[in-house]
């Protein structure tokens, strides 16, 4: 790899007002193939950002780079002030080892579109393994606290079975439980509700809702349910090819287009029902 | 001499046979789960040292028969002054010889495992240790389990040429009384059920039965 030059990259953000996340100048590419294109994107701590746009724009790279799941092109993320995916090295940023990007991403938590539990635990188990396995929770501390959250999702009276005798809908809850028995400071939904049946896509949008409302975590959503993202959001992004083509309250953004491929693609979306 | 009468005059043999002939599968079981876990994980590693040892382990235990490799093993190794007895050589060839192939059972398991589980792991931040050994060796063992019975089986027969170098086994045995008394028909045939029935009524009830086990604890049964 060619020597990487991060200088023009502050080794962390100071001030008072520093956001939750931030992508500064964040480039990602697939050979060629440019998949985003110089990102500058902040979220606030406590904000609720809604990530819409068509199919391979990227919105998804967002979120999985944001998990470390897809490497850095170019560019640095910051998560609470800190590098997420570069460690400071003799005064200037080199990209982190596997160590710190463990730690790092530990205040992530991500929900994947099919779900993705652990199919030989139980509810309950795929709750416990992060917290015992990665935090050194004690058993019965992980188990409280793995409870609580089952009972935030509804899927206490679930937390005994396996993953094969729950419904979509209720695989996603335990999904977001799971996520959150971390106590990630970041939370990301790509399209969790994408590979549901209709009459279920509610049980897991209230959960998200719930978040919202009564705790002050920041999240990353990627959803094309544009009612959903209009209740919810602060702020609503439009990816286009890669970059935000426009980006407003989701009042503004779903009223008041002010780009033509907005426009377009909120038409598009609307005659699809 | 009636088949009874053969019976009750070399049964004890045939018996003691096959005990050595059990013993042998077990060991020889141990060591192929052992090195078929160590080879498949080597051989999926990003180190291309590591994968190349396994590489070229596989190859050769998968290449070459296992008949020479007992050879290798007991006769050719002692020159080098790596001495061992000729039972424990029975069991290291043929666990070796099975681990190459159960090497590529382990690696093609824990490859079926859905790359949704390694990102779900990985999101967690679990350790590639625990990521491994926690979330991805268990559902790869319950997807390897059916060619895992076949591989046993094959061991099982595989297990006969250890006679070759004198361990008392169930085939040992048997050449030993056909050479004495010269009923072949008798003898063979007494062998032959003994291995049907240890492959047919031991070993796949029991692959079968951990098969259900495994598939309840995920939740599938
Ligand atoms: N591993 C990969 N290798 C090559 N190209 C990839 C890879 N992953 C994604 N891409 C490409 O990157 C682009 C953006 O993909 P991304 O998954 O972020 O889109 P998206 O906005 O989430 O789309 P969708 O709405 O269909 O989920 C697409 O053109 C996709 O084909
Ligand atoms: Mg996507």
């Amino acid at each position: 790899m060619m020597d990487e030059d991060f200088s023009q990259y502050p080794l962390e953000l100071t001030g008072d007002d520093i956001p939750m996340v931030r992508f500064s100048r964040v480039s990602k590419r697939y050979g060629a193939l440019t998949v985003l294109d110089n990102l500058d994107l902040d979220v606030a701590a406590g904000e609720m950002i809604t990530i819409i746009g068509p199919s391979g724009s990227g919105k998804t790279t967002v979120l999985r780079m944001l998990m470390t799941l897809e490497t850095i092109n170019e560019g640095v993320i910051y998560v609470d002030g800190k590098p997420l995916t570069h460690m400071e090295k003799c005064g200037k940023l080199v990209r982190a080892d596997r160590r710190y990007l463990r730690q790092m991403r530990a205040q992530i938590g991500m929900c994947f579109q099919h779900f993705n539990l652990f199919p030989h635990m139980t509810a309950l188990e795929n709750c416990m393994e992060g917290p015992v396995q990665v935090l050194g929770m004690k058993k019965a501390a992980a188990r409280a606290r793995s409870e609580e959250l089952l009972e935030l999702v509804g899927m206490a009276d679930k937390r005994d079975q396996h993953p094969a005798r729950l419904s979509g809908g209720q695989q996603q809850r335990v999904a977001i439980a799971r996520a959150l028995a971390m106590r990630p400071k970041v939370m990301l939904f790509d399209e969790v509700t994408s590979a549901l049946d209709p009459e279920v896509i509610g049980e897991v949008t209230t959960v998200i809702r719930n978040l919202v409302d009564k705790h002050n975590l920041t999240m990353l959503m990627v959803t094309h349910q544009m009612g959903f993202a209009k209740d919810i959001s602060d702020r609503v992004c439009f990816f286009f090819d890669g970059k935000i083509e426009e980006q407003n309250s989701p009042e503004e953004l779903f009223s008041n287009p002010q780009k033509e491929r907005t426009q377009q693609f909120l038409s598009a979306v609307k005659e699809a029902g | 001499m009636s088949y009874i009468d053969f019976l009750k005059e070399y049964g004890h043999r045939f018996l003691d046979g096959t005990l050595v002939t059990a013993e042998q599968f077990f060991l020889a079981t141990l060591l192929a789960i052992c090195i078929a876990l160590l080879a498949g994980l080597m051989k999926l590693s990003r180190n291309r040292l590591i994968r190349g040892v396994a590489v070229v382990y596989i190859e050769f235990f998968r290449g070459t028969s296992l008949l020479v490799q007992l050879y290798w093993i007991f006769f050719v190794l002692p020159l080098f002054g790596l001495t061992f007895e000729k039972f424990t050589a029975g069991f290291v060839a043929v666990g070796m010889n099975l681990g190459a192939y159960g090497a590529e059972l382990v690696r093609g398991g824990i490859q079926s495992v859905p790359k949704g589980q390694w990102e779900a792991a990985y999101a967690l931040s679990l350790s590639p240790f625990k990521r491994m050994w926690r979330i991805i060796l268990p559902q790869a063992f319950v997807n390897m389990l059916p060619p895992w019975g076949n591989l046993l089986i094959e061991l099982l027969k595989n297990t006969a040429l250890v006679a070759l170098i004198s361990v008392s086994d169930l085939m040992f045995e048997a050449k030993q009384i056909n050479g004495s008394t010269f009923l072949s028909a008798q003898t063979f045939g007494t062998a032959l059920i003994i291995y049907y029935v240890l492959a047919r009524f031991v070993v796949t009830p029991f692959m079968r039965w951990l098969e259900r086990v495994m598939r309840r604890k995920l939740g599938r049964a």
